[in-house]
């Protein structure tokens, strides 16, 4: 499968998230930039985190209008993967590819540190190296990652089953104190009515690695990379 | 030329008699601008030079010591590591968010200058008491500034320290540490070379900020102080990021000759370091430079510390090149004049000559000054000896130590910081040394900074040389061999000679434990004028250590791993109370002189630690600092909440004693034997004290015991800095 990561000006877990493709799994990844309008074939696009443009005006605002984006919108509507984490995730909401909004984390200060997350379906390529409710250690480093929308769109999106994480305690139970940002319904990540744009606040590809110290972000990666490849094999033979 | 306008300027009139012999007439004002910037204390290092070269700055490893924007030292695999520390103590001051902010966007571009990626930051913050008047809000506003940057920049920040102590409640401490990687052939330098070759400026535009930064930075405060906030410059994290990634890429081709960013004094000195180096001239054009606003006058554009500025030597006819990177990046790029064979820095602007200075003679004939020194009157004093009470309560009292804002946990700063990202973080923040893998190879590198300020207030030779040991220490606590040091040197007054003494008495203490544990000191940074209304801070000479860790991942953990797992004491205890927390910080009292430091012993402990690490039989290894064996072993309980079950052979007091060069560590109970042995041929006492387990750490001496509950003490310990902030 082919990977690309796009980088904005101000991305800079671009870098990060290439590592993984390239160097931990062994797959074809290329870098993207923000002016490009066409996305090389990509079977898989990633929206790295980072300070895209500064976060200024609001995060991932100016990002979202940027050429690569119209691309983006495009392979989506074809049902090509999309990924967006952390400033990726805020880009993908102002972009319109996800509702809803992330504001400031309630403690009003930068939150860098594990997190659980309970993976809430495992029948998305996102998710299928997970086991269904796993609860899983991945690390959060955001200033804007209270997920927040209105009570009709968060209703929707648990009807629709759109909740893919939410911030758990070690033993998988929802808890105030479990929510490292105030995200409604202790919302970490979410995928669109169709199951192929995912956003998310933590960060899979910090714990990939055992040198780190953490690997619960490699099923992610792994299994988006077997689904995909899957995928393309069912339609060569079809 | 008015008496009172050379005054303000901070020159002497020696200084501008000087002045005007070299140029053979009375300077312009923007000639006096741009001289009062270089040869003040900040830039030009007039009265610590002398005593600097006392340090030893060459070693096998070292392929640029003091002098560039960064040292540089060989860490093998074709790699370099390039690093600086650097204060921003003043302009935190005043302007706590941005002083630190641009603190960090400074001492980054020190490093992605040399054409290195940064990949890690550490800061060395000291505070005043929390309960000092704007505390909280210096603090607060240090703490967000750092993160501000730093998050945004995406270099993780992976260590520091933080101290609070009243010695600095009129001047707090921001040094700033940046480390970045480069191949060893890729090393650029800021030299210029070649008459003709176009100079050009890049990054942000030009404002009115931070004029006379440097200036600033070499003066003491005082009620006036606050008036001086627009001398603070104002950072931009985002072109900071965009810059590095332009520089680099820029970098990259071979159409660069030499490269040097805008810091403090701004174009100024960036300009004629440059050109002083490369001993060559320059002519600048400041109507081609971007400015912000209309109306900066040429004294204003050469003295304005606006951040993200870099000035560039390009080969002729190669300046294309590098147009278009900057210009894919977003960024402003012009030229602004190229390099003669004049050896003068001549500077027009609307077509006036406005300063005509030779660069060599200028640079060449800062001054330099040897100033007086005398011990400081109360110093013997301060040195008798101190009455150690028992502990009522061995316990509480431990207790009450953990949870006082000097050793409580840093972790609601740390976790502000990003110190995860660019996925190299393998011990973070909270450990003795942070640990880095080096991508592509099995290495790792480490890095801590320390210094205890107490200790150098009362004795500034031990403190320094303590410093170093320290340093050493942490980083074999983690397997790792020092391969460099960069220093940064924040003292009060240096025309007291009171305080000329005790930075040279530190300098000289740095010097004994680098020559000794074969350290070399690689770059550094001289604060000094860190007093308010006359009062000094306490000397406080922080050294920042990098090592290379031959197989990273063996690293120990600073906390106990296994129930079952055996801690071994290293090192001998000699009941050492001089400056020690335990008196400081539960009788108020800082009293007599500080911990010996026996550096053939300390070099001895590090052998084994490092040699303990790489066989793969150390599962924990905790230095022991401030409070002695007690909060060591508390320390090494936090990280994983493990209890112990330990008996001490010594009595309750020896449990908080600060003797150095000790360690605990923790092995596997089938490696007891063996690493006894291993200690014991490296010349190191080693004490078997019990082993890990069950909920409380239980300590026996001959004396009494101390019981407490891991987890309640964790969550005191963990939450008490917050708390003593209010926050």
């Amino acid at each position: 499968m082919k990977a690309g990561v796009i980088v904005f000006p101000g991305s800079n877990c671009d870098h990060d998230v290439y590592h993984v493709f390239r160097h931990v799994l062994g797959q074809e990844v290329e870098f993207l930039w923000h002016q490009e309008e066409d996305l090389a074939s990509c079977d898989l696009v990633v929206l790295p985190g980072g300070f895209s443009y500064g976060d200024y005006l609001r995060s991932g605002a100016l990002a979202a209008l940027s050429p690569v984006m119209a691309a983006v919108q495009r392979h989506a509507e074809r049902g090509g993967l999309v990924l967006g984490i952390c400033n990726g995730f805020q880009i993908l909401l102002e972009a319109g590819l996800l509702p809803g909004a992330l504001v400031p984390n309630r403690s009003l200060r930068f939150e860098c540190r594990d997190v659980w997350l309970r993976v809430e379906r495992t029948d998305l390529p996102f998710t299928s190296g997970y086991k269904d409710r796993d609860v899983v250690r991945i690390p959060v480093a955001h200033m804007d990652g209270n997920f927040q929308a209105s009570a009709s769109t968060l209703d929707d999106l648990e009807d629709s089953n759109q909740v893919v994480f939410r911030y758990v305690d070690e033993s998988g139970a929802v808890s105030s104190a479990a929510n490292p940002n105030g995200s409604a319904r202790n919302i970490a990540g979410l995928t669109n009515a169709e199951g192929n744009v995912l956003g998310m606040m933590p960060h899979p590809e910090r714990c990939v690695e055992e040198l780190l110290g953490n690997t619960d972000g490699l099923a992610l990666f792994s299994g988006l990379i077997r689904e995909t490849v899957g995928i393309l094999q069912q339609e060569v033979a079809s | 030329m008015t008496p009172d306008l050379v005054a303000s300027h901070g020159l002497t009139e020696d200084e501008y008699g000087n002045l005007c012999d070299l140029l053979g007439r009375e300077p312009t004002f923007t000639e006096l601008g741009v001289t009062s910037a270089l040869w003040s204390e900040h830039c030009s290092y007039k009265s610590s030079k002398v005593y600097l070269r006392e340090f030893p700055t060459e070693g096998p490893r070292v392929l640029q010591g003091p002098g560039e924007n960064a040292g540089v030292v060989d860490v093998g695999y074709g790699w370099v590591a390039v690093f600086k520390m650097e204060s921003h103590n003043h302009p935190s001051f005043i302007e706590p968010y941005q002083g630190a902010a641009t603190g960090v966007g400074g001492i980054l571009r020190d490093v992605f200058t040399m054409g290195a990626r940064p990949v890690a930051c550490m800061d060395a913050l000291r505070f005043g008491a929390v309960d000092a008047p704007r505390m909280r809000h210096l603090v607060d506003g240090v703490v967000r500034g750092i993160g501000g940057y730093g998050n945004c920049v995406g270099i993780p920040t992976v260590g520091g320290e933080t101290g609070f102590h009243p010695s600095y409640n009129g001047n707090i401490l921001v040094n700033a540490f940046a480390l970045g990687l480069a191949r060893k052939e890729k090393i650029f330098h800021a030299r210029a070379s070649g008459a003709g070759n176009p100079v050009l400026y890049a990054g942000s535009r030009t404002g009115r900020d931070g004029i006379h930064g440097a200036t600033m930075a070499s003066e003491s405060f005082d009620a006036e102080s606050e008036a001086k906030r627009p001398t603070v410059q104002v950072g931009d994290p985002f072109m900071e990021k965009v810059l590095i990634e332009a520089c680099l890429e820029a970098m990259g081709t071979d159409a660069i000759v030499a490269i040097q960013d805008m810091g403090a004094a701004g174009l100024t000195s960036t300009s004629f370091e440059m050109a002083g180096r490369g001993g060559v001239g320059l002519h600048l054009e400041l109507d081609r430079i971007p400015l912000r606003e209309e109306g900066l006058s040429p004294y204003e554009i050469m003295l304005s510390e606006s951040q993200e500025r870099m000035l560039l030597v390009a080969k002729r006819g190669r300046e294309e090149a590098l147009f278009e990177i900057f210009e894919k990046w977003g960024l402003e790029v012009a030229q602004i004049g190229s390099l003669t064979e004049t050896g003068k820095a001549v500077i027009h602007s609307k077509g006036q000559v406005v300063a005509e200075i030779p660069v060599g003679p200028l640079t060449d004939q800062a001054p330099m000054y040897r100033r007086p020194v005398s011990v400081p009157a109360d110093l013997e004093a301060r040195q008798v000896a101190p009455e150690v009470p028992l502990p009522e309560n061995p316990s509480q009292a431990l207790k009450d130590m953990l949870c006082s804002p000097e050793l409580a946990s840093r972790e609601w700063i740390w976790r502000q910081y990003d110190h995860t990202v660019r996925s190299n973080t393998v011990v973070g923040p909270g450990g003795d040394a942070a640990l880095l893998r080096m991508k592509g190879t099995p290495q790792g590198l480490a890095l801590t900074c320390d210094v205890n300020p107490i200790y150098c207030s009362l004795d500034p030779r031990r403190g320094g040389a303590q410093a170093v040991a320290e340093a050493v220490r942490n980083l074999a606590c983690v397997g790792a061999e020092p391969v460099g040091l960069t220093d940064c040197l924040n003292f009060g007054n240096p025309e007291n000679p009171e305080v000329s003494w005790q930075f040279r008495e530190c300098v000289r203490g740095i010097s004994d434990g680098c020559r000794a544990l074969e350290v070399p000191v690689i770059s550094g940074n001289v604060s000094f004028y860190n007093e308010n209304e006359g009062q000094s801070i306490y000397p406080t000479p922080t050294v920042a250590m990098v090592g290379v860790v031959p197989k990273v991942e063996n690293h120990p953990s600073s906390g106990f791993v296994d129930p079952g797992d055996r801690v071994i004491l290293l090192g001998t205890d000699h009941r050492e109370f001089g400056g020690a927390a335990y008196l400081r910080l539960l009788y108020d009292l800082e009293q007599g002189r500080p911990p010996e430091v026996d550096l053939e012993r300390e070099g001895h402990l590090a052998r084994l630690l490092r040699s303990g690490v790489d066989q793969g039989i150390l599962k924990t290894a905790h230095d022991l600092s401030e409070g002695g064996l007690a909060v060591a072993l508390a320390e090494a309980c936090f990280s994983r909440l493990r209890g112990a079950r330990l008996k001490f052979s010594g009595g309750v007091l020896d449990l908080f004693s600060e003797s150095q060069a000790r360690a605990v560590v923790g092995v596997d109970g089938s490696q007891v034997d063996g690493f006894l042995d291993l200690a014991d041929r490296f010349g190191v006492p080693a004490e078997d004290l019990g082993e890990v387990g069950g909920s409380d750490l239980h300590i026996e001496t001959e004396e009494a015991s101390l019981i407490l509950d891991v987890q309640e003490l964790y969550k005191e310990w963990s939450t008490a800095l917050p708390r003593a902030l209010g926050m």
